[in-house]
C-alpha cells in the first residue's frame, strides 16, 4: 500500500523534518504513529498525502510514485485518500451536509446519490441529526467526527489522520478511535499520528515511533 | 456530460454564493465597470448620431463647371445633353453668362464689371452629383474637365474632408479609449477576484487538500467575473440611454432652431449585444488571469 525509502524531508533553512527513514505499510493495516512534537509525524503524513514534496527519497502510494507526481495529476491522487486534520480545515459558512458533500462535488457526484452517500457518512459518524448545522455550532469532538466524515465519504482506501484526538476528553477520543476501528475492520488502511499512548494500547494495531525525524521502532 | 454540467452547475451556484456574500462590493464593482462601459459606449453613439446629421443634412455638394467663352448658349446647352446620361449625375443646370452677371451684380460687386465693354464671364453648369462624398466629386470633376467645351471645374470638397477627417479622428478616440478602459475594466475584475480569493484561501485549501482540480477552483471566480462584466455592460448602456434622454429635449430644440428634426437614437441592437459580450470577455480575461497568478501563490505543494 505505502512503500516509504530513505525519505529526507529537509525545510529551507536546514531543519530537517525526516531523515532516511524507511517503512512499508500494507493494505488494511492500522498504524499509530508516536514520537515528540516536531519528530515529524506530520510531515510523514503530508508527504504520504502530497502535501509536500520530499527532498530526497521516496514515497509510493498504491504504485505511485508521490514525489514524482505532475501537478496536473496530484488532485487524482488525494481524492483516494481521506485526510483528517488536527485543526479540522472545515468551512464554517457551510453546513455540516454540504461539508461532507464538497468531496463527492469535486468529483462530481451529485443528487441523490450524493446525498444518500453523505447521509451514510453522517450516520457512521453519529452527525446525522446535525445535518444542517454550522460547524461553529458543533463541539469539538463533534468537529472532528465532522471532518472524519468529510475523509471517508468519497470511499478512500487510505485514511490519514494527524493527532485525530487532540485537546478531546477521553469519551470523545474513544468514540472517534471506535470509527476509526470501523473503517479498518472493512479494509480501510489507517495511518494516525498521536501522542496517547493508552488509546494505543487499547486499539492495538501497529505502532511506528519517530525521534528528529528517525524511525526508532 | 453529466460531471461537467454538474461541475458547471456547482460553479455558478459558487458564483452567486459570492454576489451574495458581498453584494456592496460586487454592487460597487458593477458600477465602476458600468462607467468604464459607459464612456466609450457613449462617444461611439455619439458619433453615431453626428455621423446621422452628417448624412442628412450634408451641405449641396455641388460641382460648377465653367465652359470656354468660345462656346454659345447653343453649344453649352447640347454640352449637357451629352452629359446627363451620366449615372453619377443627379442633375444640371445651365447657367448662361447673362444670368452669372446678374447673380454677380446681385452679390454687390456690380463696381467690377461696371467699366467693362462686354461680359467677361463664360457660360458655366452646375452639376449635382448622386454621391456627394470627397471622393466622387472629384472623380466626376476630373471626367467632365477633359471635354473640349469645358474651360474649369470648380468643386468644393474641403467641408466633406473636414467632416470626414472629423469623424476618423472621433472613430480613433472612440477605439483608443475602448482599448484604455477595456484594459482598466479587465484590471478591475482582476483585482476583485484577487481579493475574492484571498478571502476565500481557506476554502481553496481545502478544496485542493480533498482532491481539487485548478480547474475546479478557477471556474466559479471566472463565473463570478464574467458575469459581473456584463452586468457592469448593461449599467453601463443604461447610463449611456439615460443621458441620451437627458439631453434629447435640448438637442431637439436647437435641431429646432436650425428648422430641422433630430431625434438621438441609442446603438443597434447588435451593437449593445457586442459591447456586453466584450465586456463579458473582458473580464473573463481579467479573473483567468487573476485567478492563475493567486492561486500559484497560494499553492501548497
Amino acid at each position: 500500500m505505502i512503500e516509504i525509502s530513505e525519505l529526507t524531508k529537509r525545510y529551507p533553512g536546514g531543519h530537517e523534518a525526516l531523515s532516511s527513514l524507511s517503512l512499508t505499510i500494507a493494505q488494511g493495516e492500522l498504524v499509530f504513529l508516536t514520537g515528540h512534537s516536531g519528530a515529524g509525524k506530520s510531515t510523514l503524513l503530508k508527504l504520504i498525502a502530497a502535501i509536500e514534496r520530499p527532498t530526497s527519497g521516496h514515497v509510493v502510494v498504491r504504485g505511485q510514485n508521490v514525489g514524482r507526481l505532475r501537478r496536473a495529476a496530484l488532485p487524482y491522487f488525494r481524492r483516494n485518500i481521506g485526510l483528517i486534520f488536527q485543526d479540522h480545515k472545515l468551512l464554517y459558512d457551510r453546513s455540516v451536509f454540504d461539508n461532507v458533500l464538497l468531496p463527492l462535488h469535486v468529483q462530481g457526484v451529485t443528487g441523490k446519490d450524493a446525498a444518500k452517500r453523505v447521509r451514510a457518512a453522517l450516520d457512521k459518524v453519529n452527525l446525522l441529526s446535525r445535518e444542517r448545522a454550522r460547524p461553529i455550532t458543533l463541539s469539538g469532538g463533534e468537529q472532528q467526527r465532522l471532518c472524519i466524515a468529510r475523509a471517508i465519504v468519497s470511499r478512500p482506501a487510505l485514511v490519514l489522520a494527524d493527532e485525530p484526538t487532540a485537546n478531546l476528553d477521553d469519551a470523545y477520543a474513544r468514540d472517534i478511535m471506535d470509527t476509526f476501528r470501523a473503517f479498518n475492520e472493512v479494509g480501510v488502511t489507517l495511518v494516525i499520528s498521536t501522542h496517547d499512548h493508552d488509546l494505543m494500547r487499547r486499539y492495538g494495531g501497529r505502532h511506528v515511533q519517530l525521534a528528529y525525524g528517525k524511525l526508532v521502532a | 456530460m453529466k460531471s461537467w454540467f454538474v461541475h458547471h452547475l456547482h460553479s455558478l451556484r459558487q458564483a452567486a454564493r459570492q454576489f451574495q456574500e458581498t453584494p456592496l462590493a460586487t454592487l460597487f464593482t458593477i458600477l465602476v465597470i458600468g462607467v468604464t462601459v459607459a464612456l466609450p459606449s457613449g462617444l461611439y453613439t455619439l458619433l453615431d448620431n453626428l455621423d446621422r446629421i452628417g448624412q442628412d443634412h450634408k451641405p449641396q455638394a455641388d460641382i460648377v463647371v465653367f465652359l470656354k467663352t468660345s462656346v454659345d448658349e447653343t453649344q453649352g446647352k447640347n454640352f449637357i445633353g451629352q452629359i446627363r446620361h451620366n449615372n453619377r449625375i443627379a442633375s444640371v443646370r445651365f447657367v448662361s453668362k447673362k444670368e452669372g452677371l446678374h447673380k454677380l451684380e446681385a452679390a454687390g460687386l456690380s463696381d467690377l464689371t461696371a467699366g467693362l465693354p462686354e461680359n467677361p464671364l463664360p457660360h458655366s453648369l452646375i452639376v449635382k452629383p448622386n454621391d456627394p462624398s470627397p471622393s466622387t466629386l472629384e472623380d466626376l470633376g476630373a471626367e467632365l474637365a477633359k471635354h473640349a467645351e469645358v474651360e474649369r471645374v470648380l468643386l468644393d470638397t474641403d467641408w466633406a474632408k473636414r467632416l470626414e477627417a472629423l469623424m476618423q479622428l472621433g472613430r480613433d478616440l472612440v477605439f483608443m479609449l475602448a482599448i484604455l478602459l477595456g484594459l482598466a475594466l479587465a484590471a478591475i475584475t482582476a483585482n476583485t477576484i484577487r481579493l475574492q480569493i484571498y478571502a476565500q484561501k481557506n476554502e481553496i485549501e481545502v478544496a485542493r487538500l480533498i482532491g481539487a482540480t485548478d480547474r475546479f477552483i478557477r471556474r466559479p471566480f471566472l463565473y463570478f467575473g464574467s458575469i459581473q462584466g456584463v452586468l457592469g455592460g448593461i449599467v453601463g448602456w443604461a447610463l449611456v440611454l439615460s443621458g441620451l434622454q437627458l439631453i434629447e429635449h435640448s438637442v431637439a430644440n436647437v435641431a429646432a432652431a436650425y428648422g430641422a428634426t433630430f431625434a438621438l437614437t441609442g446603438p443597434g441592437m447588435g451593437v449593445f449585444l457586442f459591447s456586453l459580450a466584450l465586456s463579458g470577455i473582458l473580464s473573463w480575461l481579467g479573473a483567468f488571469f487573476a485567478v492563475g497568478q493567486t492561486l500559484r501563490q497560494v499553492e501548497t505543494f
